[in-house]
Formats: C-alpha cells, sequence, structure tokens
C-alpha cells in the first residue's frame, strides 16, 4: 500500500471518521481531554511532516521494536505471528494509561485478549453480571486504547509515524466514501453528532495493521497493509482503486472458509470480525453479474468481468455447451491476442489458454476456427461479443447453494438477479421470482421462504430448505438478501432499527444497487482507462493445471505463510474446540471449529441464570424445525396482536415463523445508527437479562406443550454446548458495544428479511392517505423504494401500493428519509388541478396476441415440479386484525401484486440527477375508479422528462376482469400520451375470499 | 456465427427437415391413448404428403423421407425420436419400448447430416421428443408417461447452455399435445385445465415473460413455427375445419403467413402437427 501525504484536514477527516467507533469511550477520558487534544493536535503535524517518509510498516517497526517486551503469555500466541506483528502487539501492553498501569500486567493481558478474542467469540472469563459489566467497560477501554494508546507529550516521533499511518488510510476510505457512495451519506449524518461529543475525546491512536492479500481475477496478487480494525469498505476501495476500476459496485472481495464456502466480505463491517482466525486472504470477484453487460459504461469493467467468466467457465462452473466453449474461446483469444496471424499462431498457440474443464483437440482446433472469422474486432468489441453470449448461459450469474427440500432430496438452490432457482440435478424443478417472496428467513440451518398465495390460493406458504448447517444457511439468506437489493430496489433499505424487540440478523445490502450504480457509472467522465490485457493470459495458463486455483483452491494451503499474524487466534480456537468437541459429541456438523468453542466461553461469561435459560432456548429451537411451525401459538399470537406489533412486522426484521415471547426479548443493540455509548450497552446488557429470564416460563410451557425434546435426551452438556453458539450473538454485545451489530451478525441463528415491505393490507391505507397528503408524500417515497421504481421511467399506470407504515416509524426514519430526498432528488409533490377519468371496464372477449397476464409471479399450482411445502396458515385473525385497526369493514381478503415492468425502464436510469421542473398530482373519482394522476416534470441534462404514474383504483365485482380492465387502462393511458411509453404497471389485485373466482 | 442459436432472433430457422412415410400398419397397431375410429390410411397419407408438400415446396426446405417400416406403425412420428438443437441433436429413447428401433433410421439420417450426435443410452431413461418444447431460450420438458426425470437430466446435460425445466403433464400423451412455439417469444396454449396448468408452471419458471396465444382446442395448441428467410413467419396450423375457433386465433397473428394443415386421421391416434417432423437448422459448415 501506498500511504499518500495527507492534509491536515484529511487526518482530522480520518479521526473524525473513526469517532463513531470510538462511542463508548469512558468518560473518565474526558478529563484526559486538553491532554488527547493537545497531543492529537502535535501529531497531526508530525504526521504532515513525517508524511513523506516511506512505507508505512518499516516505520512503525522500530519503534516497537524498541519497545518490545513480550509477556510470557503471548510468547505462546507470538511464536505464531511475523515478527513485526509480535512487536506491535507488546508495545501496546507497553503503554499502559496511567489507570489501567495498575492493573497487572497479566489481568491487561487478560483484557486483551478478550478483546481480541471477542470477535471470534471467545468470552471473557466467567464474572458476576457486575463483573462482567466492569469487565465490559475496561474492556472497551483497553479496546480504545489498544487502538489509540495515548502517547505521553514526550512521544518520540517514530510512535506518531505509526499514528500517521493510520490516519491517513482510514482518510483515504473516507473520501472514497463521500464521494462515491450517496448511500452512506445517511450513515455520515448520524455519525456527525456523536463525532462532536466525540473528537476531543479522540487520541492518537497505535496503528496495527495486516497484511492483506487479494487475488485478482487476472491472477495476479496485490497486497496491502490494513488497519486491523479496518472495515471491508477500506480494503475494497483499495483494490478497486488499484484495478482502475470505477463500477465496482458489481464486485466484491470473498474470502473462503474452506475451499467449498466463500463468504463476501461486508463493506460495511471490519474485516477482522468477519475473517476471524481466517487469514487475510481475499478474492477479488464478480458478485452481482449484471444481466446486460453492454449496460456497463467502460470497457474495463466488462473486461473484469469477462476474466470472472474465464474463470467460471474453465472451472466448470457456468456450464456451456462444446460450441459455446468454442464460441467464447474464440472472442478470449481475439480480444488477447487480436487478429490470427497465421505466421504467429501456430497450432499449439491455444492450447495456453483454457476455455473449457475439459479441454480438447477438437475443441482447440474448433476455437481456432473460429478466432479467424473475428478478425478486426477489436479487444474490448471481442469482450463485449463474449458477454453478450455468456449471459444467454442458463446459469450465468446464478450462486448456486446445496440443500436438500423437506423430504431430505438433495437439491440446489440458485440465487440470481431475478429470484431464486430451485435445481434438481441439473433440472429447474422450480423458481421463485423475487416480486414472488414476501420474506426471507433462516433458522439454523433451515432456510425459509415465505411466497405470496397462488392464483387460487387463500394462503402465504412457507417453503423450507434445510442447508449444511447454519451457516451455510445464514450465507444463502445473505446471498439472497443483497441480490434482492441489488437488483430490484432503487436504493438499499435501512437495516432494521434498534429495537428491543427485534431478533435475528441485522444484515442488509449496504453497497449501491444496480440503479444506483448505472446512476452514478452514467456520470463517468474519464477518458477510458488503458489497461493490460495480456495478464489474462497468465491466468488462463495457470488454469491449465488447477482449474480455479485460484479462487477455489490452495486459499487454505497458503495460510501459514501468508495469514501468519492470525494463527495466535486460531490456536486457541482449536484448543477451544477439542473442548467443545468432547463436550457435544461431535454433533455440530457445522464444521467450523471457530463458532462451537466460543459459545462455550461466551457462556462463562454469564450469570448461572442465563446458561439454564440457553439450555432451554436451544430445546426450543430444536422444536422448530421444518415440521414443527405450531400454527396455535401462531395463532393466538396473532390474535393479540397490537398495532405496534403488526407495525414491526412489517417495518423490521421481526422474526417471522414464531415471535414468540423469547424471541421478541432476545434483543439485540444495535449497529449503525447506534454506536451506543457504554452507559447504553449496559443497559442493554441488563435488559437481556431480565428477558431472558422470563423466557424460561415460557420455554417450560413449551418443553410440556412438546414433549419433543430430541436434542434435550442427550447429556445436559450438550444441549449447553449447542446452544452457546446460539447465545454468543446476544453476548457479543456486552464485550464491546462498538462492534455489536458486526459480530451479532456474524452468529446469530436467525435472520429475516421481507423484500416487501409492502403489506397485505396496502389498499386499505390508501383512503387515509389521500387525506394526509404529507404523509403521502413520505409512503409513496418509501413505495418506491420498496418497489424499486425506476427513476427514469417515463410513464407509470401504477395501481399503486402504499406501505402500512406507522407514524412513529416515519419518525425514526426522518432523517433518512431526508437524506434520501435529497440525494435522490425525490420528487416534491403538490396537488393541483383534478381531473376526470373514467376507466372502462370492457370485456374483450377475445384472446390477444399479447396476453397482459403472463405474469411472471404466478404460481405454479401442479406438485410434482414443486419442492414440497410446508403451509403456513397465516390466520384469518391477523387479517381481521389489521383491518379492524383501519376502521374498515370487517372482509377477508386476498391480495396480490404484481409488477410489470417493461425491460427498457433500466436503460433511462438516471432520473436523480435531474432537476425536478413541476409536480403535479391529481385524483379522481367514478363509481368503479379511483384515478390518481401523478404527473412530475424533470429537466435532466438538457432534455425534459415527465414522468406520469397513474393510481387506479378498480372497484368492482368478481364479474370484473381485471385483466382487460387493466389493459385497458394501459391502452387508455397509451392514447391519452402517444409520445410516452409505459414503463411500469404495478397491480395490486385485493379480492374478498368469499369470491375467489377472478380468474 | 453467433452463440447460443444466434439467439431469440434466430428461432424457428430451418433448413432441413426429417419426416417419414405412414406404415400401414399404423392404421390399427398404431400405439392410442383412447380406442376410437379406425384411421383411413388413404386419408392419412393425403393428409401427411400435404404436410411434406408445404414443407418442402412452400418452405423450400431439404426434406429427409425416411422409407415407412411396416414393423414400426408409429415410425411416423419422428419427432419423438430425437430432439434437434443448433449442430447438436440428442437421440431419444422412447418412453414406449415398441418404438425404440424407430431411433435407428433418425440415427443414420441425422449422421449424415453431420450434427453432433448424443445417443442417450441409460436405460433408466425415457424421453420423447413429444414432452420436449424449446422455446429458443430454454427447454421444457414434459415429465409424461413417456418422459421421466431422467431422460429430462440427460437433455440437460446435452444442452448445456439451456435451463431446462421440467413440466408434469398428466392427461395428455405430451406436452406439446397442448403446446407449442407460436413464434420467438409466443407460446401457444389450449384452453384446457391442465393446459392452462402447465403454461402456469413454465411461466413460473421461466426467467422469461413469454407471451402466449390461447386456443380454445388443445389439439390445435400444437402448431409449427418456421422462421423462412424469404417468408417471415410461417406458422402451420391445424385447419379451420378441424378446429374452427382455434383457427381464428390464428388468424389475429398478423405478421405471419398462415398455413393451415389438416390432421384428422393422424390425430385419432395421437399424433400432431410436430409429431411428423424433425427441423433442422443447418448453418453453414464451418
Amino acid at each position: 500500500m501506498t500511504t499518500e501525504a495527507g492534509s491536515e484536514t484529511e487526518v482530522k477527516k480520518g479521526s473524525e471518521q473513526l469517532g463513531p467507533d470510538k462511542g463508548k469511550d469512558k468518560p473518565e477520558e474526558e478529563s484526559e481531554t486538553p491532554e488527547n487534544q493537545k497531543s492529537r493536535e502535535a501529531s497531526s503535524e508530525e504526521a504532515q511532516d513525517s508524511s513523506s517518509a516511506p512505507a508505512p510498516t518499516s516505520q512503525s517497526s522500530p519503534s516497537s521494536q524498541k519497545k518490545e517486551k513480550v509477556s510470557p503469555e503471548s510468547k505462546g500466541i507470538s511464536r505464531f505471528l511475523p515478527p513485526w506483528l509480535k512487536k506491535q502487539k507488546s508495545y501496546t501492553l507497553a503503554e499502559p494509561k496511567d489507570e489501567t498501569k495498575k492493573r497487572t500486567t497479566e489481568e491487561e493481558q487478560v483484557v486483551e485478549e478478550s478483546e481480541r478474542q471477542t470477535p471470534e467469540g471467545v468470552a471473557q472469563p466467567k464474572k458476576s453480571l457486575e463483573e462482567a459489566g466492569a469487565e465490559n467497560q475496561r474492556n472497551a477501554k483497553a479496546d480504545d486504547k489498544e487502538k489509540h494508546s495515548v502517547p505521553s507529550p514526550e512521544t518520540q516521533p517514530a510512535k506518531e509515524d505509526g499514528k500517521e499511518m493510520e490516519v491517513e488510510k482510514v482518510a483515504t476510505g473516507k473520501e472514497e466514501t463521500q464521494e462515491e457512495k450517496e448511500k452512506r451519506e445517511t450513515k455520515e449524518v448520524q455519525t456527525a453528532e456523536i463525532k462532536t461529543e466525540i473528537i476531543p475525546q479522540k487520541s492518537p491512536k497505535k496503528i496495527k495493521t495486516v497484511q492483506c492479500k487479494v487475488m485478482l481475477l487476472d491472477g495476479t496478487e496485490y497486497t496491502c497493509d490494513l488497519e486491523k480494525r479496518a472495515k471491508g469498505q477500506v480494503l475494497f476501495d483499495k483494490v478497486c482503486e488499484h484495478l482502475n476500476l470505477l463500477e465496482k459496485d458489481y464486485f466484491g472481495l470473498l474470502f473462503y472458509e474452506n475451499s467449498e464456502q466463500k463468504n463476501w466480505l461486508d463493506s460495511s463491517k471490519e474485516i477482522k470480525r468477519q475473517i476471524r482466525s481466517l487469514p487475510w486472504i481475499f478474492t477479488f470477484n464478480v458478485k452481482f453479474y449484471p444481466p446486460d453487460p453492454s449496460q456497463l459504461t467502460e470497457d474495463i469493467t466488462r473486461y473484469f468481468l469477462c476474466l470472472q467468466l474465464r474463470q467460471d467457465i474453465a472451472s466448470g462452473r457456468l456450464p456451456c455447451s462444446f460450441v459455446t466453449h468454442a464460441l467464447l474461446g474464440s472472442y478470449t483469444l481475439q480480444a488477447e491476442l487480436g487478429d490470427h496471424d497465421p505466421e504467429e499462431h501456430r497450432s499449439d498457440y491455444i492450447s495456453e489458454f483454457q476455455f473449457a474443464p475439459n479441454q480438447t483437440q477438437e475443441m482447440e482446433e474448433k476455437v481456432a476456427e473460429l478466432h479467424k472469422t473475428h478478425r478486426g474486432l477489436t479487444p474490448a468489441q471481442a469482450d463485449s461479443q463474449f458477454l453478450e453470449n455468456a449471459k444467454r448461459l442458463s446459469m450465468y450469474g446464478v450462486d448456486l447453494h446445496h440443500a436438500k427440500d423437506s423430504e431430505g432430496v438433495d437439491i440446489m438452490l440458485g440465487v440470481c438477479a431475478n429470484g431464486l432457482l430451485i435445481y434438481k440435478d441439473r433440472l429447474r424443478i422450480n423458481r421463485f421470482a423475487w416480486p414472488k417472496i414476501l420474506k426471507i428467513s433462516y433458522k439454523r440451518s433451515n432456510f425459509y421462504i415465505k411466497v405470496r398465495p397462488a392464483e387460487l390460493e387463500q394462503f402465504e406458504s412457507t417453503i423450507g430448505f434445510k442447508l449444511p448447517n447454519h451457516r451455510a444457511a445464514k450465507r444463502l439468506w445473505k446471498v439472497c438478501v443483497e441480490h434482492h437489493t441489488f437488483f430490484r430496489l432503487v436504493s438499499p433499505e435501512q437495516p432494521p432499527k434498534a429495537k428491543f424487540l427485534t431478533l435475528g440478523s441485522k444484515f442488509r445490502y449496504s453497497g449501491r444497487t444496480q440503479a444506483q450504480t448505472r446512476q452514478a457509472s452514467n456520470l463517468i467522465d474519464r477518458p477510458a482507462p488503458y489497461f493490460e490485457r495480456t495478464s489474462s493470459k497468465r491466468v488462463s495458463r495457470s488454469l491449465d493445471g488447477a482449474p480455479m486455483g485460484i479462487s477455489d483452491q490452495g486459499l487454505l494451503r497458503d495460510f501459514p505463510a501468508t495469514g501468519g499474524q492470525t494463527a495466535g487466534d486460531k490456536i486457541i480456537d482449536i484448543e477451544a474446540a477439542g473442548q467443545a468437541k468432547l463436550k457435544e459429541g461431535g454433533r455440530e456438523d457445522d464444521g467450523s471449529p471457530v463458532k462451537t468453542p466460543q459459545l462455550e466461553l461466551t457462556q462463562d461469561g454469564k450469570t448461572n441464570s442465563l446458561r439454564v435459560d440457553g439450555e432451554n432456548i436451544y430445546v426450543r429451537h430444536s422444536n422448530l424445525m421444518l415440521e414443527d411451525l405450531d400454527k396455535t401459538q401462531d395463532d393466538l399470537l396473532k390474535h393479540q396482536a397490537s398495532i405496534s406489533e403488526l407495525k414491526r412486522n412489517f417495518m423490521e426484521s421481526t422474526p417471522e415463523p414464531r415471535p414468540n415471547e423469547w424471541e421478541k426479548r432476545r434483543i439485540t443493540p444495535l449497529s449503525l445508527q447506534t454506536q451506543g455509548s457504554s452507559h447504553e450497552t449496559l443497559n442493554i446488557v441488563e435488559e437481556k437479562k431480565q428477558a431472558e429470564v422470563e423466557i424460561e416460563d415460557t420455554l417450560v410451557v413449551d418443553e410440556t406443550n412438546k414433549g419433543k425434546m430430541q436434542v434435550a435426551t442427550d447429556a445436559g452438556e450438550t444441549c449447553k454446548v449447542e446452544h452457546l453458539s446460539k447465545k454468543d450473538s446476544s453476548s457479543l454485545p456486552s464485550d464491546s458495544s462498538s462492534s455489536s451489530s458486526s459480530s451479532e451478525s456474524e452468529d446469530e441463528e436467525v435472520g429475516e428479511y421481507q423484500p416487501h415491505h409492502r403489506a397485505i393490507e396496502e389498499v386499505i391505507r390508501e383512503e387515509q392517505e389521500e387525506e394526509d397528503d404529507m404523509k403521502r408524500k413520505e409512503h409513496e417515497e418509501k413505495t418506491q423504494r420498496v418497489e424499486a421504481i425506476p427513476e427514469g421511467s417515463k410513464l407509470k399506470v401504477p395501481v399503486e401500493h402504499t406501505q402500512v407504515t406507522a407514524e412513529n416509524l416515519v419518525q425514526e426514519n426522518a432523517v433518512t428519509i431526508a437524506t434520501e430526498e435529497k440525494n435522490l432528488s425525490e420528487e416534491i409533490k403538490q396537488d393541483l388541478g383534478e381531473e376526470k377519468e373514467e376507466e372502462q371496464l370492457k370485456l374483450n372477449g377475445d384472446v390477444s396476441h399479447v396476453d397482459i397476464d403472463v405474469a411472471p409471479q404466478i404460481i405454479c399450482c401442479s406438485e410434482p415440479p414443486v419442492v414440497k411445502t410446508e403451509m403456513v396458515t397465516i390466520s384469518d385473525a391477523t387479517q381481521r386484525t389489521e383491518i379492524s385497526t383501519k376502521e374498515v369493514p370487517i372482509v377477508q381478503t386476498e391480495t396480490k401484486t404484481i409488477t410489470y415492468e417493461s425491460p427498457q425502464f433500466d436503460g433511462s436510469a438516471g432520473g436523480n440527477a435531474g432537476v425536478l421542473l413541476s409536480a403535479q398530482t391529481i385524483t379522481s373519482e367514478s363509481i368503479s375508479t379511483t384515478t390518481t394522476t401523478h404527473i412530475t416534470k424533470m429537466v435532466k441534462g438538457g432534455v425534459s422528462e415527465t414522468r406520469i404514474e397513474k393510481r387506479i383504483v378498480i372497484t368492482g365485482d368478481a364479474d370484473i376482469d381485471h385483466d382487460e380492465a387493466l389493459a385497458q387502462a394501459i391502452k387508455e393511458a397509451k392514447e391519452q400520451h402517444p409520445d410516452m411509453s409505459v414503463t411500469r404497471v404495478v397491480v395490486h389485485k385485493e379480492t374478498e375470499l368469499a369470491e375467489e373466482d377472478e380468474k | 456465427m453467433a452463440g447460443l442459436g444466434g439467439g431469440p432472433a434466430a428461432f424457428g430457422r430451418c433448413t432441413h427437415a426429417v419426416v417419414r412415410a405412414l406404415p400401414e400398419s399404423l392404421c390399427r397397431q398404431a400405439l392410442r391413448r383412447a380406442a376410437g375410429p379406425e384411421v383411413d390410411y388413404a386419408r392419412a397419407e393425403r393428409e401427411h404428403q400435404l404436410y411434406v408438400g408445404v414443407l418442402r415446396g412452400k418452405l423450400g426446405l431439404q426434406v429427409l423421407e425416411l422409407p415407412a417400416d411396416e414393423s414400426l406403425p408409429d415410425c411416423a412420428f419422428v419427432e419423438d425420436m430425437a430432439v434437434v438443437c443448433e449442430e447438436t441433436a440428442l437421440l431419444t429413447r422412447p418412453g414406449a419400448p415398441s418404438r425404440r428401433k424407430e431411433v435407428e433410421a433418425m440415427k443414420r439420417v441425422l449422421e449424415s447430416l453431420n450434427l453432433n450426435i448424443v445417443e442417450m443410452v441409460d436405460e433408466n431413461a425415457t424421453l420423447d421428443g413429444g414432452d420436449v418444447l424449446f422455446t429458443g431460450r430454454e427447454f421444457f420438458v414434459g415429465l409424461s408417461r413417456r418422459t421421466n426425470q431422467r431422460g429430462a437430466e440427460i437433455l440437460a446435460d446435452t444442452f448445456k447452455d439451456y435451463a431446462v425445466s421440467t413440466v408434469p403433464v398428466h392427461d395428455s400423451l405430451h406436452l406439446k399435445s397442448f403446446c407449442s412455439m407460436a413464434g420467438p417469444n409466443l407460446i401457444a396454449i389450449g384452453s384446457s385445465e391442465a393446459a392452462q396448468k402447465a403454461l402456469k408452471t413454465m411461466q413460473q419458471m421461466s426467467d422469461h415473460r413469454y407471451d402466449k396465444l390461447t386456443v380454445p382446442d388443445d389439439a390445435a395448441a400444437n402448431c409449427i413455427y418456421l422462421n423462412i428467410p424469404s417468408k417471415g413467419h410461417v406458422l402451420l396450423h391445424r385447419a379451420p375445419e378441424e378446429y374452427p375457433e382455434s383457427a381464428k386465433v390464428f388468424e389475429k397473428l398478423k405478421d405471419h403467413m398462415l398455413i393451415p394443415i389438416a390432421n384428422t386421421e393422424l390425430e385419432k391416434v395421437d399424433g400432431s402437427l410436430t409429431c411428423c417432423s424433425v427441423l433442422i437448422n443447418k448453418t453453414a459448415v464451418l
């Protein structure tokens, strides 16, 4: 890595950005503030002075070397550490603050140890709760100190060098973030508030850097040093910078747990907490395969996509036929070698490339033959041709996961831009498009999707799949969340708020969506960057011997050499794992030794009563297997559901399969927004304890009722260990609040994600909404976000949905919304005139050629191709409750939302960049229809763009052919605006259940 | 050359057709799902000749006509013997044991066309071409009495570029007994409940949105779409005398050159329009 000379402002920015991380810094430190401030200033100056100094690593080493003082305990670990890291560590220990000095060295080590291990879940020593609290504080403090140990005034310059290095790094990251991440600004606003309080406390810190290795798509390796606590984004930005890649949102960094299990590095979280004890080795890969690569802005982006696909193809991950192999291979040759040259390209020039997993002579001949036909294509054109063909492959962009259906049959789940695909062997046996999926969740090793009712079905169904282990289930869930957000939403959803009553992963995709990245790409204004293509030849060569070697193999083998600094952690884990295994009898099939052990230790840090709870919880969980969704309890809960509960249900990821008492109370303090103070953390911890005590009752009932404690019949110890694995997430917050979010989401047992925030009873909401325009704006805005309405779309005929949004929730989101409004130039809406429009509900009778009801969401109601499903009854009670809260006559309804999008809207993104000219909303009503027309005029790049959204509510009895009515509405819209095109149609049907014959 | 069949634009391109003459044994011995009136051989032959005549004369295809084999009463239904997509031909293992020998003649003729031939050797696999609907973007394979999962898997292995989705078929002989492609992006579908259900399955399984052309009669939904360079969209469909209501629907396809063809006799033994030919698009030999 290169440390550029940082300006003073940069340095400050950097420290500010770190601020939130320190949100829980001790109040005691405030007394030191002046000193800190001083030294901070001093160091800033020095940072500037020394910024011209060479490589950062070498800077920090000399000073720390002097201070080296390896304690016996750390010696054991440090055997495995590279020398430079060892030094740093001991350096930290040797620089305690005054109060800390009072503690024995041993204690410090313990503290640091636990701090360091916390991310891996290895818990603190067993203590009373009170002590644990104190421990927390100390921990956090030590933590704090470790990060920026406060140097005494006479700090040696060399030390400052070290600090400067970190600060500058951060500054770089921040700069990137600011200029590139619209989305991020939201967070930054929040950050800012905390910032002010924190800056004074800011103390120059000691940097711990780690060497990162990133395998690039061209087979080369990129190495850089990162602050140990750096977030994924920092590394990712560095890599992209190295690659000169601007359209980076399609890409990501992978780390491998083993050759099979790959994980995406979450940009918004600390790397260390994600990779745990794994080596700091990453693979730069395509994460979201653009469905239409021709829409990428830059050739360099396409080039990297090509490289990825060549790997995918050569490794067999992306299957293709002989002919396609040959054709794609020939484009590769054209791109890499240029025109076929009979002189230069002798018979064997091809064999150094790998085009297919099993490449034959015949194929190579064919490739050569085709290569000759591409004469004249530039490398960029050849790449484009390559992509045009590759994108049509059925497995293009499909991320496969092994699973079993509820009958134990091996299947594959494929996540792609459009939804979830189910394969058995090579055959596609089912498919769930995103619009059809209401909720994605996982619990332990089970993965669930809740799908909309099929046409003639009354209830939503939940389909469960069994994954090899918990981590696999979570991985799949995350990939789904990310793909859905990236491809379906206009902007990412905010992670759920820190609510006491939420459970499960707060994970949300935090990057840009495809819509956003396309917009940003439109703004790219630089000459096409030059890049070397020949390097990919090297990839191809290396693939010869070991296809996929780059990405899928050998990473772990590399480990001792490159990832040495983490070896210490690993050793501990393994020991603990050994212990755990003794107890659990190897029952856990998870295969990751890291997880189990931590649990146990974590538990030790808690009170006894908590442990007891844990056992119960475990039992409870064991009952929540696929077959086991007990409806009675569900129904009961639904009956009791208060409005606020409903809100939560829709607005947050409350565990849906069964929000029982236990789950509701399992609090996990939050993340992004709440870089809470240690104060808060303690409260939360306390809350949690309470909550769990209560749970005991619930659980006892459960046990009695169920009498189905398979696991519990094992030795009690087993239960404990197993349960702990669940526990660790909740215990982590007490260790260090700043890290709670990341660590929590690494380990929690369940996660949930609702692709569609619109609720079942949206339509009902509409009436209310009309009264309150302000509210409506907010709703609409949200709705848009959720529904991925393209910014650039020109005419809309949506039968619009609104979200059931509770006021207080809206308020909570206020900051966010405001920011987004700015960023995305959401239109300001005004009520203007009125206009009458009548919707004719005509029956055309005849079969139309282009039949509109070819909707993607239509369910497969035939049994055999459907993966066996469990029906989760969404009780009538729910609906009744919901409706009554809206003061609408009780009508049992079935609702359905269908979205039709014309493909071209994708291309015309960019409304955000425009200037709003005018906006008006017109509402008209007739007997059977209510039409709301919303017209927005925007000027974008000199071109004015008018967007009309119509919301037509058609009310009528069942004999109305809604499809026809819709067709009519579209037709009319077209006639009224002949110069515009319909880009999106959203249909929301609500049918009274009694008359179930809409089709 | 464009890969993947040149994409949807090239869908329906066709240079060759393989057909097979009707054996007289067809009248009495051909497999049929339900007893019914006997096939009038003379009339069946006339209809078949008209069919071949259209392919050869009107559309200018190179028609390779295999001789009838009296020992194989169903041999005229060549579609079931092979699935040809681009340069690759999968020789099937028909679900009806009595028909397996029919593959041999098909193999010979396809070899003569220099196609990459894949044979279905797995003894557990069965597949009738009539259960295979290729849309230009993907395959749908009907799981019927004649076609099983294993057969579909082998098809998926053979045509790796394409998604292969399975569709259960219960009440009819084949998937294509009630549907077919009527255009590059247009699925003709019968109105029966089974047909509509199958269509829904296909729609759900597909990433792509097809237009549909719903015709009142299931049997009429089996038509042959061709894209002939000099003629554009060509559609062979059942004659108005047979299915007047369905014919009216076809007549709404303004861009298509419509050629009504009667198939009354072969229909008695479950024969449909697509059954009687294997269409091949031989691009310039590379």
